[in-house]
């Protein structure tokens, strides 16, 4: 798959994706449009589109790191606990401050992210049996036991309700205002694209990046604190979106090899256009109502993710 | 020259290296031989700083290498450990250029692909050099680590067990290239090698470690020697030599 063609898709879905809604805003009107409907373009349809292209491509990058930082293709930020620990930390900052503004509840849900994340990855180097589908259903029993903490608290106070729709990632309630606090994943894009060589070579090994007189633990706190940064604003503004980062960096590494600087561009791309693909197709499916995001991409995403299940075997994944 | 100064290294209680000293000459194949669990790969790690030593000192060159900064280190030593388990979709020559992390970071200059180009023709890589790791063999995929390691371009080389997993025509090809980086290149290399007839053969000195010491240590024909070996082993070995001088020790039976 070329970039071209990616860039292409990313395009047309971009365009599909903000003529299509209840209101009907077409296309050929795009010179002559009245007040109402730039409006819906400027406050509902354009934050939509720009959640979803960062969600995407940063989601997809998270994957792609941590697969290569635990040196197993099946860890993501899904199993690994690490948007179940964000999600502990949205509740937390909610019961502790009673008026959390979002950049406070950002912030708690970033500690627990990294917590959590970190928890996982030092069991990951404890565990001796390193059997590639063993380590991710560890790190899904970890989710789900901070998942249960969680939904015992929501319980008690009352929160379950609001609490489940941090669950179902959507973006239907994406508007102006409300998402803004997700562009802090560009600059941590660009960051891991200038760190792409690191964590390259820190995927090789701690002894092989000491040769190379890499800081290992440097690289790798690095990169968990990207991907928990990430994860925590995207939980908080759009909600769960399961296998993201675990079949898009697993689609662009069978063509594209594991050399990051090779693959992190093809994963954001591929990332942005599949969530953008889903999108649309559950604002289609039943118009002129809406199937959220996280049910198309769990869907597909699931179908995917045992297919390349299956295929391992063949291809020593 | 490495200098290994009264160096210790206990994991828990255990002492697996106690109060070892050792140098290590210039422009020399030295081989770390020993029974299972002497010690021998934890002492060539703490020489090239992949685990830290409790006591005693190291130097390279007159340099304390706890003193010294890893990325100066990693233009001086290089260690290539049993690299088996890695199973990234690389290919030969992206692996390579890693070897030139060291001087550039990741972003390589011309030079540095001049070292890249050449480690490859080196060793002999040029027609697989797009290949990916997982796709080779064995003995393919130690030459590619080798050559990595040539592009690393530093005075010291170090390996774990090289011929770990390689049949024997692979295993000779591996040891000549060794000697061949010595020879031609003027390379220092340290190898931990549990064959003693590829030590004997093909490296100019010996250092033979059991529990956590060293028992003996010495140029190759002093080494190769009945005595010093049951010493070492703890099992008697009939030594003939072969039509080329060579020392070979006979213990299959």
């Amino acid at each position: 798959m070329k970039i071209r063609y990616l860039v292409f898709a990313l395009i047309i879905f971009s365009i599909a994706s903000l003529f299509i809604g209840v209101s009907s805003i077409s296309i050929f009107d795009i010179f002559r449009l009245n007040d109402d409907q730039v409006q819906i373009l400027l406050i509902s349809r354009f934050p939509r589109l720009i959640s979803i292209l960062i969600a995407g491509a940063s989601m997809s990058i998270c994957g792609l790191i941590m697969q290569q930082l635990s040196r197993n293709k099946f860890v993501s930020p899904t199993t690994a606990g690490t948007m179940d620990s964000a999600r502990l930390g949205i509740l937390v900052a909610m019961l502790l401050f009673a008026s959390a503004s979002s950049l406070q509840k950002m912030l708690v849900a970033f500690v627990f992210a990294l917590l959590g994340t970190f928890i996982f990855m030092s069991i990951l180097e404890k565990i001796k049996f390193k059997d590639a589908i063993f380590i991710p259903l560890v790190g899904l029993m970890f989710g789900n036991i901070i998942n249960a903490i969680a939904t015992f608290f929501a319980y008690r106070y009352d929160l379950i309700q609001n609490m489940s729709s941090w669950l179902l990632g959507d973006f239907s309630m994406i508007m102006r205002g409300r998402f803004e606090l997700m562009y802090i994943s560009i600059p941590l894009m660009v960051l891991a694209f200038l760190f792409a060589n690191k964590f390259t070579i820190a995927g090789m090994g701690e002894d092989f990046s000491k040769n190379l007189g890499l800081n290992y633990r440097q690289v790798v706190n690095t990169g968990l604190i990207i991907v928990a940064l990430v994860t925590a604003s995207v939980v908080l503004t759009v909600g769960m979106i399961p296998f993201l980062g675990l079949i898009i960096p697993n689609i662009v590494t069978i063509y594209q090899g594991d050399h990051l600087r090779n693959s992190l561009i093809h994963t954001a791309l591929l990332g942005a256009v599949f969530v953008l693909f889903c999108d649309i197709l559950g604002r289609v499916i039943i118009y002129p109502y809406e199937i959220p995001i996280s049910l198309t991409v769990g869907v597909i995403g699931s179908g995917i993710f045992i297919y390349l299940l299956l295929r391992r075997r063949a291809y020593g994944l | 020259m490495v200098m290994v100064k009264s160096v210790s290294k206990k994991y828990g209680e255990k002492k697996v290296i106690e109060n070892v000293s050792v140098k290590i000459k210039k422009g020399k194949i030295t081989s770390f031989i020993g029974p299972n669990g002497a010690g021998k790969s934890t002492l060539l790690s703490m020489i090239s700083r992949l685990i830290e030593n409790d006591e005693g000192e190291i130097y390279i060159d007159n340099q304390n290498i706890k003193k010294s900064k890893s990325n100066q280190l990693a233009k001086k030593i290089s260690i290539l450990k049993q690299s088996n388990h890695i199973n990234l979709k690389l290919t030969i020559r992206e692996l390579v250029s890693f070897g030139r992390f060291p001087y550039s970071k990741g972003r390589l200059t011309e030079e540095d692909w001049k070292y890249v180009d050449e480690a490859i023709r080196y060793m002999d890589l040029e027609e697989i050099q797009y290949k990916y790791l997982d796709e080779l063999s064995g003995g393919q995929r130690q030459r590619a680590f080798i050559a990595m390691v040539i592009a690393q371009d530093t005075e010291y080389i170090l390996l774990d067990e090289p011929l770990n997993n390689l049949d024997m025509k692979h295993s000779v090809q591996i040891m000549k290239t060794l000697r061949r980086l010595v020879d031609e290149l003027g390379k220092t290399v340290v190898i931990v090698i549990h064959d003693i007839n590829f030590a004997s053969v093909y490296s100019d000195y010996i250092v033979a470690l059991k529990d956590g010491k060293i028992v003996r240590e010495g140029a190759t024909h002093e080494m190769i020697n009945r005595e010093v070996l049951r010493e070492i082993y703890d099992m008697d070995m009939q030594i003939q030599e072969d039509m080329n001088c060579n020392k070979i020790c006979l213990y299959f039976a």
